[in-house]
């Protein structure tokens, strides 16, 4: 393999670990609150459904962008609303919402487009384009810094940069901020933070609501961004994939990068090459795919470092009387 | 007999007369309204490229609307004076399902379709004829193996979503049977395939289960993680193991003739049933698979372990029950049931294994048992209602192609939301109502 080979590669690996890591750190706000999501792959849906359906009608993308958001924070709502307010089972819950974004976005997809369950293609300024960093075409002539930095850091879409300063800031508000304390107090010992005066069901529903804004983010980039329309089905299991790299990373944003990055290339690796050898023997496509799978029941059968949830994650708060 | 066997029977009796009274005036209630409806709305039927008028929309929502608080207040006065224990299983339920029904009836407004019509199509195509309860049944035989899975480790306090890749891993039990020997009976094989199936489908429940007994992983990530294991195992062995020579197709041989299971047209002709009627005789083993768990949860030594576990885990550690042999049981159970769908998928209908032979059953089996309240006859009533929904939204697909299918995706979201995440909105009201009803009484 030569030097242009990796860097496609990770480039691809960049590429299809934005999506993740925004799914990712969406379940680590939720998670760490205590309100367990496993319907980050249906906002990731609905999302990737209303951003491409707005920036379709519009020619907008920022609008996609914004209606996409719009869309997951709906759902993400319907999460809190039963599992915070009416105190129901958190993952049932979260099943209903993948269904419920698997159906609608084809009813509605068809009723509006009647294209299959598809959305028209976007083009022009109806999607995410991407960009040139600065000095990029100028440091492209350097030996070995400058291919990476002109094809792998430079030359992306505005959202995957996003996604990256989002590792940094989801640190900084969680673990140095008075009010990612309280989040994560939220999710270990609702009771105590309760007893210091602060709402527990406000900062759920708040924890619940970034979560939304997060997975809007990606289903806006799935489709405006890695494609240039919606598909069905197309966040194809990434939700889940986002889930088991925040059970890989231990609920903490930086492993949740390492994660993401690490499943990314995985399916980068799966699509770029058939047949991969490892040591003289061939592996299956299909194992790599699986791969993320097995290494999180690994990663949660405790054998290699064992991964801890947040204490009270997936019990509602019921208040003292 | 004795007086209070006397008692109970006259009690039985007196409710079954209610309850026949009851039902006899919600039939009636319901087709007087329903005529008066159609006979409003059917003169301005839209042609096409046309849209209903407004008041034709509300018209029917007001009438669903009616129609479900009639449904629900006879059903409520009859609960509420003849077996008021019975609040949770009747009453909860059937107002949860009126909530999805109406919600429904909205998404199918909003795309500018008639809900009324739609019904009509889907009940007349699932349950108007043989070849629609050919159908239906088929349907209704996987969502009660799946439901009955999801049911079993909901008694033990688990939820399974691992039906899918349960089910489809005790497919590939099926195949194997199947191919392996030269079965001289429909009868042996089938036996022979029921023991494949739940085997292989109990033991890709083993390890998630096993995982939640000794190390406390998550039982609900484990098997969404095996699911796409299933999944990704299933393609690998299908290309690349059990794919005919010479074929492109990701299937396997087709089974041999002496293993195919009578199909209701073989059985019952005149009946109505088409030649190509999915229907066969693992219908019959998913009823004895009702009776099994309803044997087993209620009147077996194991069931009343299983469900003190999932009362209460350290209640049921003082008696004396080992939560790693429970855990261990119910998820093995669990996992088997999931995997006999494959009895009705593969070797029922296919007759060959191909690519995700599920079909998403093994999701709807989440669905039928909220829905049947983990119940072997609540999910039978359930797996009925699923199967006349898959089959009737078959249907509605040709008629109205307006309404996609994936709307059954939207009504089993909408069934596991209000049946399972919101059951405290639903419930709750329920139980003040009855408690201010006994103070007044």
């Amino acid at each position: 393999m030569d030097l242009s080979t990796v860097i496609l590669l990770l480039d691809s690996s960049v590429r299809l670990a934005t999506p993740l890591l925004l799914a990712c750190l969406a379940g680590l706000f939720s998670e760490r609150a205590g309100i367990i999501d496993i319907g980050l792959e249906g906002k990731l849906l609905i999302a990737a459904f209303f951003s491409a359906s707005a920036a379709a009608y519009t020619g907008n993308v920022w609008l996609g962008l914004l209606a996409g958001v719009a869309a997951s924070m709906v759902f993400a709502g319907l999460h809190g609303l039963a599992s915070i307010t009416f105190r129901g089972n958190q993952l049932i819950s979260g099943v209903a919402i993948n269904f419920l974004a698997a159906g609608m976005t084809v009813v509605i997809g068809e009723s509006w487009f009647a294209l299959g369950g598809r959305t028209p293609q976007l083009e022009g300024a109806g999607r995410f384009h991407n960009i040139t960093l600065p000095f990029a075409e100028a440091a492209q002539g350097v030996p070995f810094i400058g291919p990476i930095y002109h094809d792998l850091i430079s030359g992306h879409s505005i959202l995957v940069y996003v996604g990256f300063l989002m590792v940094p800031l989801t640190w900084w508000v969680l673990f140095r901020t008075r009010f990612g304390l309280r989040l994560r107090a939220v999710g270990e010992n609702p009771a105590a933070v309760d007893t210091a005066g602060v709402s527990v069901v406000g900062m759920r529903f708040t924890a619940v609501l970034i979560a939304g804004v997060l997975c809007g983010i990606a289903g806006a980039y799935l489709a405006t961004g890695l494609s240039a329309g919606f598909v069905k089905d197309m966040s194809a299991g990434r939700g889940f994939i986002a889930l088991a790299a925040l059970i890989f990373s231990k609920w903490r944003p930086w492993y949740a990068l390492m994660a993401c990055l690490l499943f990314g290339l995985l399916d980068a690796t799966g699509s770029l090459f058939q047949n991969i050898q490892v040591a003289g023997i061939s592996v299956p496509v299909q194992f790599m795919q699986a791969l993320p799978y097995i290494l999180t029941v690994v990663i949660l059968a405790g054998f290699v470092g064992k991964a801890i949830p947040p204490k009270a994650g997936g019990t509602p708060y019921v208040k003292e009387q | 007999m004795s007086e209070a066997a006397r008692n109970r029977l006259t009690k039985g009796l007196t409710d079954l007369a209610f309850l026949i009274l009851a039902a006899a005036i919600v039939y009636f209630a319901l087709r007087w309204m329903t005529a008066g409806v159609e006979a409003m709305i059917d003169p301005v039927t839209p042609g096409r490229g046309e849209s209903w008028p407004l008041w034709a929309q509300i018209a029917q929502l007001v009438y669903l609307v009616l129609a479900s608080v009639l449904t629900i207040g006879v059903l409520s006065v009859l609960v509420f004076f003849r077996v008021p224990n019975m609040r949770d299983a009747i009453l909860v339920p059937a107002t949860s399902i009126a909530l999805a029904i109406i919600v429904t009836a909205l998404v199918i407004m909003a795309i500018g379709e008639s809900p009324l019509q739609a019904t009509q199509v889907m009940v007349r195509g699932a349950v108007g004829s043989g070849y629609g309860w050919g159908y239906t049944l088929f349907y209704a035989t996987n969502f009660i193996f799946t439901g009955l899975a999801v049911a079993v480790a909901f008694h033990a306090k688990m939820f399974n979503i691992g039906g899918e890749g349960q089910a489809a891993i005790g497919g590939l039990g099926v195949a194997i049977v199947c191919l392996s020997v030269p079965w001289p009976h429909w009868s042996l094989a089938l036996l022979a395939a029921t023991l494949g199936a739940a085997a292989f489908g109990a033991a890709w429940a083993a390890i998630p289960a096993y995982l939640q007994a000794k190390r406390g992983s998550h039982i609900v990530i484990t098997t969404i993680m095996f699911n796409f294991i299933a999944s990704a195992l299933l393609v690998y062995l299908l290309v690349n193991v059990f794919r005919v020579p010479g074929s492109m197709a990701p299937e396997t041989a087709r089974f041999a003739e002496p293993t195919h299971l009578p199909s209701a047209y073989d059985i019952a002709p005149w009946l109505g049933f088409r030649r190509s009627t999915p229907l066969n005789v693992s219908f019959l083993v998913a009823i004895a698979a009702c009776v099994g768990v309803w044997l087993l949860i209620w009147k077996s030594r194991l069931g009343y372990e299983i469900r003190a576990f999932g009362h209460s885990q350290t209640g049921a550690v003082y008696a004396g029950i080992h939560p790693v042999r429970i855990i261990m049981l119910a998820m093995l159970i669990s996992g088997g049931l999931s995997g006999m769908m494959a009895l009705n998928a593969v070797m029922g209908e296919a007759e060959r294994l191909v690519l995700d032979p599920v079909q998403g059953a093994g999701f709807v089996g989440i669905a039928v048992a909220l829905m049947g309240r983990s119940h072997p006859v609540g999910v039978f009533l359930a797996a009925l209602l699923f199967g006349m929904l898959y089959q009737g939204g078959a249907e509605l697909e040709f008629e109205m192609p307006a309404i996609s299918r994936e709307m059954l995706l939207v009504i089993q979201a909408l069934v596991i939301l209000f049946t399972g995440a919101l059951d405290n909105m639903v419930r709750e009201p329920i139980e003040r109502l009855f408690l201010r009803l006994r103070k007044g009484a």
